[in-house]
Formats: structure tokens, sequence, C-alpha cells
């Protein structure tokens, strides 16, 4: 009957016996081991066989996380789309001269030379009201409406690009003030500024693309919880009858765990799916939009790292938020 | 093997259900408690199932106090026990095997070695064959063997039983009894609860006698 337990550290040797002695698997090390692991692997499966067993709930809870994680993971790749689009700009510090609505061509263009000998320029472009009102035909697709105008409404455009030494905000701004005071000058104009603008409108959807990444995050954490705590409720007779013959609380846990596991999981697949397939949806009409603006934009898809990073994280969260439940309210399950 | 000592449990609400008890149950003996409804025999057996901690004095089995162990330590100490009820508390959605084999898993054991010990359990209480039933396939009786099966399948050093013939007609109860006899023989030690007169009167063991709280025979 006494058997020895060979792999305990002996470091209080007699003084005070192992409550657990005898009451646990003996066999070598590996003996144990393997049973652990089947047992793990027995409660990976059986705990998705459940989830299949009762599928109505499943879908319902896989639905509303899958929902949830598809809406904050889809807002992030919007965010990613805008982004790329911003990215290929943000060299250009170009300065656009609108001329005045009175200014010939001839005058334009000797306006143009006398830029051309300012130190801080690199490169002086003419576009006439010809050339502007060819190139607009070419990308509005407003041509046979522009054709019934009798006078080119559009004015003459010099387009000033500053040396590339020059990245100094204020010192960009100073040159724009310059151009702006000239009498030719309608209206004068730096890219940077839309870009700028344009970037401070990613920035803010980053933001809030982040804050909602945050909110749906505890709702996946919360209705992971609480599908948990239903299934605790379901099972309390089996909980309570494992514990009468010698369950512990994480052997009780281990079991619930993966149902937490699997919910994340699959959610995490499936909100993978529903953003990728409205993406495939949306791709042709913002391909051809992006064809019109000359754009070589591309729509960006989830990478693999953010595939990753996306099961990962609706899994620990799923797992996590079970885990909490699982901890408060297995223990308080007590046999009578 | 199990000591009493001058245990006393009270309830907040129903004051002392048991009041001093003492007595000592020696390795491979069979004991009947008995004693009117509501004399506290199942707070006796809650006390020593850890359902319940005793309010005063001490629980000793196999050399351990109850009153050192904390909570972390109560399924260990469950595993040198196995328990039997009337209304045998089984789990219906899962097989008899899965039903016996439950302790095993629990301890650790292998899927051989599990499958190994839940058909020498089976074989025992006259089972063997209705692996693959469910509990609700099977008569009383029947019912009552599986959860005796999985009482005794991990070998404990001691059986408690709380009214385990108390659904069942004179001769099943008769076989269980037997049956507790043969675990008898190979030095379990068995605790019955039990008011069935008849019974406890057939069988020669010794008596431990409740009334209101207190130990009167024993
Ligand atoms: N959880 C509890 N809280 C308060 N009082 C309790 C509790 N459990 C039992 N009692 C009281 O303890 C007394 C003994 O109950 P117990 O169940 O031990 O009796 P018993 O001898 O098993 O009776 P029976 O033969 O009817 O099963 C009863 O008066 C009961 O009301
Ligand atoms: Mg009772």
């Amino acid at each position: 009957m006494k058997q020895v337990d060979k792999y305990k550290p002996k470091k209080k040797p007699q003084q005070k016996p192992d409550i657990r002695q005898n009451t646990r698997a003996g066999g070598s090390f590996f003996d144990r081991l393997k049973a652990y692991r089947d047992q793990h692997a027995q409660n990976l499966f059986s705990s998705l066989g459940r989830l299949v067993s009762m599928p109505f709930t499943s879908i319902m809870t896989i639905g509303v996380l899958a929902l949830a994680i598809a809406l904050a993971s889809g807002f992030y790749l919007v965010v990613v789309n805008l982004q790329q689009l911003t990215s290929g700009l943000e060299a250009s510090n170009q300065i656009s001269l609108f001329m005045r609505d009175e200014i010939s061509e001839a005058h334009a263009k000797k306006y143009a030379e006398s830029i051309r000998k300012n130190p801080n320029v690199q490169q002086v472009t003419v576009i006439t009201k010809q050339q502007a009102m060819d190139e607009f035909k070419h990308f509005s697709g407003f041509g046979e409406a522009i054709e019934v105008l009798e006078k080119n409404p559009l004015p003459v455009v010099i387009e000033v690009l500053p040396k590339d030494s020059l990245v100094d905000k204020d010192v960009l701004t100073q040159l724009l003030e310059e151009f702006k005071k000239a009498t030719e000058v309608d209206f004068a104009q730096m890219d940077l500024v839309w870009v700028e603008r344009l970037q401070s409108i990613v920035y803010t959807a980053k933001l809030v693309a982040i804050l909602l990444a945050i909110l749906l995050g505890f709702a996946v954490f919360f209705i992971a919880g609480n599908t948990i705590r239903l299934e605790i409720h379901d099972r309390r007779h089996e909980i309570i009858i494992s514990k009468l013959v010698g369950a512990t609380n994480s052997f009780i846990q281990r079991s619930f765990m993966y149902t937490g596991f699997w919910i994340g999981f699959l959610s995490g697949v499936f909100a993978w799916f529903i953003v990728t397939f409205i993406l495939l949806i949306v791709r042709p009409s913002v391909e051809n939009l992006s064809g019109l603006y000359e754009g070589s934009f591309h729509l960006l898809f989830f990478s693999y790292s953010e595939t990753l990073v996306l099961l990962f994280a609706s899994t620990g969260l799923a797992v996590v938020g079970s885990w909490l439940v699982l901890h408060f309210q297995i223990k308080q399950l007590q046999p009578e | 093997m199990l000591k009493f000592e001058n245990v006393f449990k009270r309830y907040a609400e129903t004051g002392d259900v048991l009041k001093n008890i003492s007595f000592h149950l020696k390795r491979g003996e069979i004991t009947f408690l008995t004693g009117h409804s509501g004399a506290g025999k199942s707070t006796l057996l809650k006390l020593i199932g850890l359902m319940e901690r005793a309010s005063r004095g001490q629980i000793i089995l196999d050399g351990q106090s109850f009153n050192a162990l904390n909570e972390r330590h109560v399924p260990y100490i469950r595993r040198k026990m196995g328990f039997i009820y009337q209304d045998y508390k089984l789990l219906q959605d899962r097989t008899v095997f899965d039903n016996v084999a439950l302790p095993l898993v629990i301890a650790g054991y292998g899927h051989h070695e599990v499958a190994r010990r839940v058909r020498a359990s089976l074989d025992k209480v006259g089972l063997l064959g209705k692996e693959k039933k469910f509990p609700l396939a099977l008569s009383g009786g029947e019912q009552q063997r599986v959860g005796i099966a999985r009482a005794v399948v991990n070998k404990p050093p001691l059986i408690i039983a709380d009214e385990p013939t108390g659904n069942l007609d004179p001769e099943l109860s008769a076989e269980i009894m037997l049956l507790f006899e043969q675990f008898q023989h190979v030095g379990v030690t068995i605790l019955i609860a039990s008011h069935d007169i008849s019974l406890i009167e057939q069988m020669n063991h010794r008596v431990l006698r409740l009334d209101h709280g207190q130990l009167v025979a024993g």
C-alpha cells in the first residue's frame, strides 16, 4: 500500500507527510506526463464537441463575438488603407500658384522665369489654360459637359518645386508668403497643407480605431466570460460530482478554459472571413476610383502577421475572460 | 484509521447538530451509523468528507488532522475516500464507463490504466458488459452498483455511504451489503449511515447510534 513518490523533491524529510501522497496516479514521470497531455487533448476536443452539440447557442455567441472583432479589425484595415494613400504624398512640398484671371500665358511665363531665379527653387512648370483643361477633361469624366462652356474657366497655374534641401516648414511658409504677395498670383497653395490635413484625419481615424478595438476587446472579454458563466451553470452538477471524487479547482477550470479558447479562436476566424469578404466586395469600386485619380492604389487585406495578431488577440481575450469567471465561480460550487 | 475527538457541529440556524462526538474506526471495519431522522447522521458524514468543517474538536484521518487542512488540500483528502449516496449522484449524460472512470481521470491516470481499473471495478460489482449504457437505462440497484464501482475504483482506504440502500428492496440491499463485506475483507474501512434497523440487525457489525446529535451507543 505504501508507495513512495520518487519524484517529489525531498526538502523536508519525514517532518510533514505530503497530503497528496497516494492520491495521484503513480508510474514514471513520462507516464504521468502522457496522461496529462491526453487529458488536455481530451478537454480540447470534448469542449469543441459540446459547442457542436448546441449549434444554436454556439452560433449566437460566436456570431456576436465575430461581429465585434470584425468591426474593430475592419476599421483598423480602413485606417491602414488610408495611411497607404497618404504615405505616397508625404514627400511632396510642391507649391501651386494660381494666376489671376486677367494674366495672360505670356505674362505668366515671364513671371515663371523670375521665380526660376529664386535660389530656393528647384523646378518651375507652367500649366497653360489648355493643358489644365485637357487634364481636367481626362480625369474628371466631365469632358462633354465642359465642351459646352464657351470660355475656358481655368486659370494658368505655375507649379513650383522648392529645393529638396528645403525641409524647414518655416522657410517653406515664408516662400509661400512671398508668392502670395506677387500681383500676378490670385492664390498660392502648398500641397503640404492638404497632405497634413489628410494626415491628421488619418491620425484621428487611427485613434478611433484604437479606442474601438479597446471597447470591442472588452466586449469580447465580457461576452466570453458570460458564456462560460452560463456553461458553469449548465454543468454545475458535473462540477459538484467531480469535486466529490477529488477534483481540484484547476482540474475543473481546465475543461472550461478550452471552451473559452474555442469561442475566441473561432470568432477570430469568422471575423477574418467577414472582413476579407467585405473587402473583396468593395475592391473593384475602390480601385476603379483610384484609377480615376491616376493612383496606383491597391486595397490592403490582412497580412500574415495581422492575421496572427487577430487570432491571438481574440483567443487571448476570450481565454482571459473565461479564466476570470472560472476563478471566482468554480470555487463557489461545492458538494453538500 | 478515522478518529473523532470531542467533535461539535453548530449551524447558526439550528444550533448544535452534533455534540461532543468521539469514536475511532479501525482499519478493515464495517460500522453502521444509525439514529432517528434529523439525528445528525448525514452531518457527521459531511464532516468526514470535508463538505462541512467541525465547529469544535478534531477529526483525524490516517494521522492527518482536518483542522490543519486548508481548502487546497481538500480534493486530495477526498481521494482517500469513496462516497456512496442514496440518490447515486451519477452523471446522466455520461456512460457507465465514464462515470466510473471520473476519479481516475481526476487523479491523472493514463487511459490504458483507466480502462483496466474501470473494468476491474465493474467486474467486482457485477456490471461488466454495461460500460456503454447510460445510467437511466439501468435499474436502481444497478445504478447504485455503478455508484459503488465509482467509489472503489481508485482503491480508497475509506468508504462512506449515506443511506446506500434507501431506494432498494431488501433483497438488493442484502446484495449491496455483501459487496461491502467483500471490500472489508481487503482492508477497506466502511461507514454506513442507515436507519434500516432490520438490515443492521441482520448483520453482525459495530453500530454507532446518534440521538439528537449525541452518540448514545458505539
Ligand atoms: N446546512 C444546514 N444548515 C442548518 N441546519 C442544518 C444543515 N444541515 C443539516 N441541518 C440540521 O441538522 C440536523 C441533522 O441533519 P442530518 O441531515 O444530519 O440528519 P440525518 O440524521 O441525516 O437525518 P435523515 O435520517 O433524515 O437523513 C437537522 O435538524 C437539520 O435541520
Ligand atoms: Mg441524512
